[in-house]
C-alpha cells in the first residue's frame, strides 16, 4: 500500500498507522495517548491530520491505511487544532513545571514547547481540585496533573491485566480512579508502577524517600550502605543523557561513595545466596515427591518479584504453597547486614540504615512488609528506585558518566554472572539452571551450553518453557550432604521450566496450571511482574519501550558474559557466609530464620 | 396527535413478505432506488450500509435497531416505538434478510423503560405468526430480536458507543475505521439503523421504491418525520416530504412568529427568521427530526447556555477536544451572558468549535459546537453588545 505523506511517497503493509507509516520516513508527528507498549486509543487527539478527501481530522494513530490517502501532517486546520488540544489540556493541567518531579521529563511539556505554547489561553487551574493520594506504599496518584491519556488504564488492564485502575464518570469530570475511588493503598495493586512509567505527566509517580536517605547520610551516628541491583546500573544512565544499555555499575560505586554513604555493595551477592536457598528448596521439593514419595507443590515459583508474589496473594492465594520461601534478594541482604555484616564489623545494627537501589516500585511495598523484620530490626529502610538515586547524584552535582569506576566494597565484594541476570526476564531461571545442572549432574554448564548462555530461557517471549533431561548424576557437594545423600532420584528426570514476565503472562500460565495443563507439569517457573522482567521495572527511568528493554538487557547479558565467576555456587563470598554465618547450609534453620519467609493470602476482597 | 399516518395506513406483513420473495441484492438494489438515508440525521444512504454489512464475511452479523433517542428534541421514534413497532421490527426482519442476520437487538433507551412490555408483546406476537423466529414464513430465513436496555448516556445513540454499551464496557466511540458494518458487535458485521429508517424500509419494500421516491427532493427522498416543540401553537411529532422550507413547517405548526429554530437537536444548527426560506434536506439543513422553535423573547445565550450544559453533561469525556472544549465554550457563554468576555476571546472561542468540528472522535464534539457557532454567526449584533472591549485575561 503506497500513501503519500506530505508529498513524499510510502510504501507500509495494509493496515499500518499513518502514524507508522510517518516515523518510517521520518515525518514527526506528536502524539500523547500514544504508547509503544500498548493498545491505541484514539483519545487525546494530538496527533491528528488531515486526510485528503475527509471532511474532519484524523487521529494519525488510530487511522488504518487501507486505500492510497494522501496525508498532510502540520497544515493551519492542524496545527491549530493540535494548538487547541494542547491549550485546553493545560486549562486543565494544575502545576508549575519548575515544581514538577517530570520537569524536562514530561510529554505534555514537551507538546507545549512544541506548539509554541506563551500563555494560558484558555486559563489555567489557580487552586488543585483532588487531594494526592499517598496511601499507597508504592505509587503516589496526583489528578490535578492527569491529562486524561489512559495509558495507566491501559496499562494496568491490558498489559498486566491487573485492573486497579478505571476511568470513572464523564464528560470533565471523568478520572482514573481505583476500585469505587478508594485510596490505591487499599484496593487490589500490585505496586508494579508499570502505570508510572507509561505516565506522559507528573500524575503518577513513586513514594519518594531521598529526603529519609539524605537525612540519615548527614547523620554521623548512622552508617548508611546501599545495595545496588544490575537493572539500575543498566539503566541510570538514561538520567544522565546517555542511550539505553549503557551499563554504569562502577561509575556509580564512586558517586554513590562520594555523595555519601559510607557501604556500597552488590545485590548480586544475595542474588547468588537466593539461588543457593532457592535452588536447594527445589531440590528438597523433588526429594520429597521423587524420594520420599510425599506430596509436594509443584511448580515452584520464584518469588524474588515483590510485584508478582502480590499479584499471586491476590489473585491465586490458593498457590501460596508454590512459592517459593526465599526472600527476595533485597529483602536477603538487609536481613544479613543487620546481621552478619554488623557482628562482623563490629557496628550495633540499630545504628545501620539499609538502602536498596532498585528498579522498582513494589520494593518499596516489599520493604514495609511487617514480616521483614528478621534481623531484629525493620531488615531493609528504604528501597529507592533508579529514578530517585538519580535525582541524589544531580543533586549531588555530580555527573554520573564521567565518575571513575571503583569495586564494591567487602565483604560482599565478589559477584557473578548469575546475579546479574537476574535483572532480565529469565535470568533467575538461568542463573539457577546453572547452579543446578552444576551441583546435581557434576558436569560444567558450558558442557550443555556454550559458554554457559542457556539461550532457550532468554529473550521476551512473553512464556518460554524448556525440558532439561538429567542422564547422570554426580556426587552431591558438600554444601548439600546434610540434606541429600545421593542424586539417584533425579537420573532419568526430566526437569521442566518455564518463564513468564508480566502478569498478564503471568495469569496465562496461571490459568493454564488450574486447568492441568502443560505448565501444571513443570517443575519451577520464573514469573516477573514486569514486562521485560527487573530492567522493565516501574522504577526505571522514563520513558519505556520494547527496544529501550531489549537494549537494558544486551547490557546486563553483556555484563554477564565479562565476569570472571558466572555461577552463584561458585561465588567465594557466599561459600564464606555459609562457613562463618549460616552454619547449617542452605534451607538450614538459621537461613530459614533470616532468608525465608512466609506470605498472606489477599484475596480480592478490600475493606 | 400521535399517530403517523403514513405508517399506519401500511400492512405491518406486506414488506416483509415481499422481501422474503426477493433475493438479497433484489432488497438492497430496491433501498438503493429508493434513496433512503438514515433518519438519525448523519444521512448516510442505508443500502450502502446494507451493502456493505451484506458483502462482509463472517460467521454472525446482527442488525442493531438504534432506539436510544436522546438528541434535546427528539422524540418521534418514540412514538414510531408506541404505534408502530410492527414496521421497525420488520424492517430489521428485512435487514437482516438482506445481510444475512441471524439476530437483531434493539438498543432502547433507558428512559422509554415503560415502552419495553408493549415492544416485548409485539414480538412475542411476531413470533407466534411466525414473523419472527427459526423459519420465518416458511422462507427458510431465521432471525429473532432481543431487547436490550440503555442506561441513559446521551452518547450511546452514537453507533459504536452503543455497540461498546451493549458489549457491557463503558459506553464510549471506538476508533473509525474499522466501521462497524464491517467489525461492530463482537466483532461482526453490523447494521445499526435509527428506528424511523427501520420502519422506511418496511415501507418501501411493500410500497415500492417509485411511491417513496415520489416524496422529497433529488437527493433527500421521500417523508420525514418530525419532532416538533418549543414556542409553537402545535408541538407534536409531524410527516412532512422532505425539503420542506423552515416557513412552511412553521406555519404548519403555529410557529410563525418564531425568531429562530434548531434544527437537528442540540448538536444541529440554530436557523435565524432571515433564513427560513431554507430547506429542510440533506443537501441544506439536515436534520434527525428535531425542530426547536424559539419566540421573539428567547435570549438565544440561554438557548445556547442550555445546549452546552447538555453537552458538559453528555460528553463521554474520552477526547480531549469534547472533553474539555465544551466546558470552555459554556464558559464562554456565561461570560457574555456576565458581560466579561472579550471579543477577542470570542474569536479565539470559536476558532475552537472549529477545531472541535475537525478533531473530536466522534460526532458529539464535532457537532456540539454547532450551536455555538451559528448563534454567533447569526445572532452577531446582538452578542456584540454583550463582549467587553477588555482583553481577556
Amino acid at each position: 500500500m503506497t500513501l503519500t505523506i506530505d508529498g513524499q511517497e510510502v510504501k507500509v503493509p495494509l493496515g499500518t498507522t499513518i502514524l507508522d507509516a510517518a516515523r518510517k520516513i521520518g515525518a514527526h508527528i506528536p502524539t500523547l495517548c500514544h504508547h509503544p507498549d500498548l493498545c491505541v486509543a484514539g483519545v487525546c487527539r494530538v496527533c491528528s491530520v488531515e486526510v485528503e478527501g475527509m471532511r474532519t481530522l484524523q487521529a494519525a494513530c488510530a487511522f488504518p491505511v487501507s486505500a492510497p490517502i494522501k496525508v498532510k501532517t502540520h497544515t493551519e486546520k492542524v496545527r491549530l487544532a493540535r494548538r487547541h488540544i494542547v491549550d485546553l489540556l493545560l486549562s486543565d493541567h494544575y502545576g508549575e513545571c519548575y515544581a514538577c518531579r517530570r520537569n524536562n521529563n514530561c510529554e505534555l511539556q514537551s507538546l507545549a514547547k512544541e506548539h509554541g505554547v506563551d500563555f494560558f489561553r484558555f486559563g489555567h487551574p489557580e487552586k488543585p481540585a483532588h487531594a494526592i493520594d499517598t496511601s499507597s506504599y508504592s505509587v503516589v496518584r496526583d489528578l490535578n496533573k492527569c491529562v486524561l491519556c489512559r495509558r495507566c488504564v491501559r496499562t494496568c488492564i491490558d498489559l498486566q491485566e491487573v485492573g486497579t485502575i478505571e476511568v470513572v464518570g464523564r464528560s470533565d469530570h471523568s478520572h482514573i480512579k481505583p476500585f469505587l475511588d478508594k485510596p490505591l493503598g487499599g484496593v487490589v495493586c500490585i505496586n508494579c508502577g508499570q502505570c508510572i512509567n507509561r505516565c506522559p505527566t507528573g500524575a503518577l509517580h513513586a513514594q519518594d524517600h531521598t529526603d529519609e536517605v539524605w537525612a540519615a547520610i548527614d547523620d554521623p551516628k548512622k552508617h548508611v550502605v546501599i545495595q545496588t541491583a544490575p537493572s539500575p546500573r543498566a539503566a541510570i544512565g538514561e538520567s544522565f543523557g546517555l542511550p539505553a544499555g549503557t551499563p554504569l555499575t562502577f561509575e556509580l560505586n564512586t558517586a554513590l561513595r562520594r555523595a555519601g554513604f559510607d557501604r556500597v555493595f552488590d545485590t548480586n551477592f544475595t542474588a547468588d545466596l537466593t539461588i543457593l536457598e532457592e535452588g536447594t528448596e527445589l531440590l528438597l521439593r523433588l526429594k520429597k515427591a521423587l524420594l520420599l514419595r510425599e506430596p509436594a507443590a509443584f511448580p515452584q515459583f520464584t518469588s524474588c518479584s515483590p510485584g508478582w508474589v502480590k499479584y499471586l496473594e491476590h489473585f491465586y492465594p490458593e498457590y501460596i504453597p508454590n512459592l517459593s520461601t526465599a526472600k527476595s534478594p533485597q529483602q536477603m541482604f538487609g536481613a544479613v547486614l543487620k546481621t552478619y555484616y554488623a557482628e562482623k564489623h563490629g557496628i550495633d545494627p540499630k545504628d545501620i540504615v539499609t538502602v536498596a537501589l532498585m528498579p522498582c516500585s513494589a520494593k518499596k511495598f516489599e520493604c514495609n512488609r511487617p514480616e521483614m523484620a528478621d534481623s531484629g530490626f525493620k531488615d531493609v529502610d528504604y528501597g529507592l528506585t533508579t529514578r530517585e538515586l538519580a535525582k541524589m547524584i544531580r543533586e549531588s552535582g555530580i555527573n554520573l558518566p564521567d565518575m571513575p569506576k571503583s569495586d564494591f566494597d567487602n565483604p560482599f565484594g565478589t559477584a557473578t554472572g548469575s546475579g546479574v541476570i537476574f535483572g532480565a526476564t529469565g535470568g533467575v531461571m538461568e542463573a539457577a539452571l546453572r547452579t543446578v545442572i552444576e551441583l546435581v549432574c557434576g558436569i560444567k554448564v558450558e558442557d550443555l551450553f556454550e559458554h554457559a548462555n542457556i539461550k532457550p530461557v532468554r529473550g521476551f517471549e512473553g512464556v518460554r518453557y524448556v525440558e532439561l533431561p538429567i542422564t547422570a548424576v554426580g556426587p552431591v557437594p558438600d554444601v548439600l550432604k546434610h540434606l541429600f545423600p545421593h542424586w539417584n532420584f533425579l537420573k532419568g528426570a526430566t526437569l521442566k521450566v518455564a518463564v513468564a514476565h508480566g502478569t498478564a503472562n503471568a495469569k496465562k500460565v496461571m490459568e493454564d496450571i488450574k486447568k492441568g495443563g502443560q505448565f501444571s507439569k513443570c517443575h519451577f517457573i520464573e514469573f516477573m511482574g514486569c514486562p521485560g522482567g527487573c530492567i522493565g521495572g516501574g522504577g526505571q527511568p522514563i520513558p519505556t519501550s520494547p527496544e529501550i528493554r531489549a537494549a537494558r538487557a544486551a547490557a546486563i547479558y553483556a555484563e554477564d558474559a565479562a565476569y570472571e565467576i558466572r555461577k552463584s555456587h561458585e561465588n567465594p563470598d557466599v561459600a564464606l557466609i555459609y562457613k562463618e554465618f549460616l552454619t547449617d547450609g542452605p534451607c538450614g534453620h538459621q537461613s530459614h530464620e533470616l532468608l525465608h519467609t512466609h506470605y498472606t493470602p489477599r484475596g480480592k476482597y478490600i475493606d | 396527535m400521535n399517530t403517523i399516518p403514513t405508517f399506519a395506513s401500511m400492512d405491518p406483513e406486506a414488506g416483509l413478505k415481499k422481501a422474503l420473495g426477493l433475493s438479497r441484492p433484489d432488497i438492497i438494489a430496491e433501498i438503493s432506488a429508493s434513496g433512503l438515508k438514515g433518519r438519525g440525521g448523519a444521512g448516510f444512504p442505508t443500502a450502502v450500509k446494507w451493502n456493505f454489512a451484506a458483502s462482509a464475511k463472517a460467521d454472525r452479523k446482527y442488525i442493531i435497531c438504534n432506539a436510544d433517542e436522546g438528541e434535546p428534541g427528539t422524540f418521534k421514534d418514540r412514538v414510531i416505538l408506541q404505534d408502530h413497532a410492527d414496521l421497525v421490527f420488520e424492517g430489521m426482519t428485512i435487514a437482516a434478510k438482506a445481510v444475512g442476520a441471524k439476530e437483531g437487538i434493539l438498543f432502547l433507551r433507558g428512559e422509554y423503560t415503560y415502552l419495553r412490555p408493549h415492544l416485548e408483546a409485539v414480538l412475542a406476537k411476531r413470533r407466534e405468526k411466525k414473523l419472527l423466529g427459526k423459519d420465518v414464513l416458511g422462507a427458510n430465513l431465521e432471525f429473532d430480536i432481543r431487547i436490550f436496555m440503555g442506561a441513559g448516556a446521551y452518547i450511546c445513540g452514537e453507533e459504536t458507543a452503543l455497540i461498546e454499551c451493549l458489549e457491557g464496557f463503558r459506553g464510549e466511540p471506538r476508533n473509525r475505521p474499522p466501521f462497524p458494518v464491517n467489525t461492530g458487535f463482537l466483532d461482526r458485521p453490523s447494521v445499526v439503523n435509527n428506528v424511523e429508517t427501520l420502519a422506511w424500509a418496511a415501507c418501501i419494500l411493500q410500497q415500492g421504491a417509485d411511491w417513496f421516491k415520489s416524496k422529497g427532493t433529488e437527493k433527500s427522498t421521500g417523508i420525514k418525520i418530525f419532532s416538533i416543540s418549543g414556542d409553537c401553537k402545535c408541538p407534536g411529532v409531524y410527516e412532512f416530504p422532505m425539503g420542506i422550507t423552515v416557513a412552511e413547517l412553521l406555519s404548519k405548526v403555529g410557529g410563525e412568529n418564531a425568531r429562530a429554530v434548531q434544527i437537528g437537536g442540540a448538536s444541529g444548527q440554530c436557523i435565524p427568521a432571515s433564513e427560513f426560506s431554507r430547506s429542510i434536506a440533506f443537501e441544506d439543513i439536515p436534520t434527525g427530526g428535531s425542530v426547536i422553535v424559539f419566540g421573539p423573547h428567547r435570549d438565544m445565550l440561554d438557548v445556547l447556555h442550555n445546549f452546552l450544559e447538555f453537552f458538559v453533561d453528555e460528553s463521554c469525556g474520552q477526547c480531549t477536544p469534547c472533553r474539555l472544549g465544551n466546558r470552555k465554550l459554556l464558559e464562554g457563554v456565561e461570560m457574555l451572558k456576565a458581560g466579561t468576555c472579550s471579543m477577542a476571546y470570542l474569536r479565539e472561542l470559536c476558532a475552537l468549535g472549529e477545531s472541535m468540528q475537525l478533531s473530536s472522535k466522534c460526532g458529539l464534539g464535532q457537532s456540539s459546537p454547532c450551536a455555538f457557532l451559528s448563534v454567533v454567526k447569526n445572532f452577531r449584533d446582538e452578542l456584540m453588545g454583550r463582549t467587553t472591549s477588555l482583553t481577556h485575561a
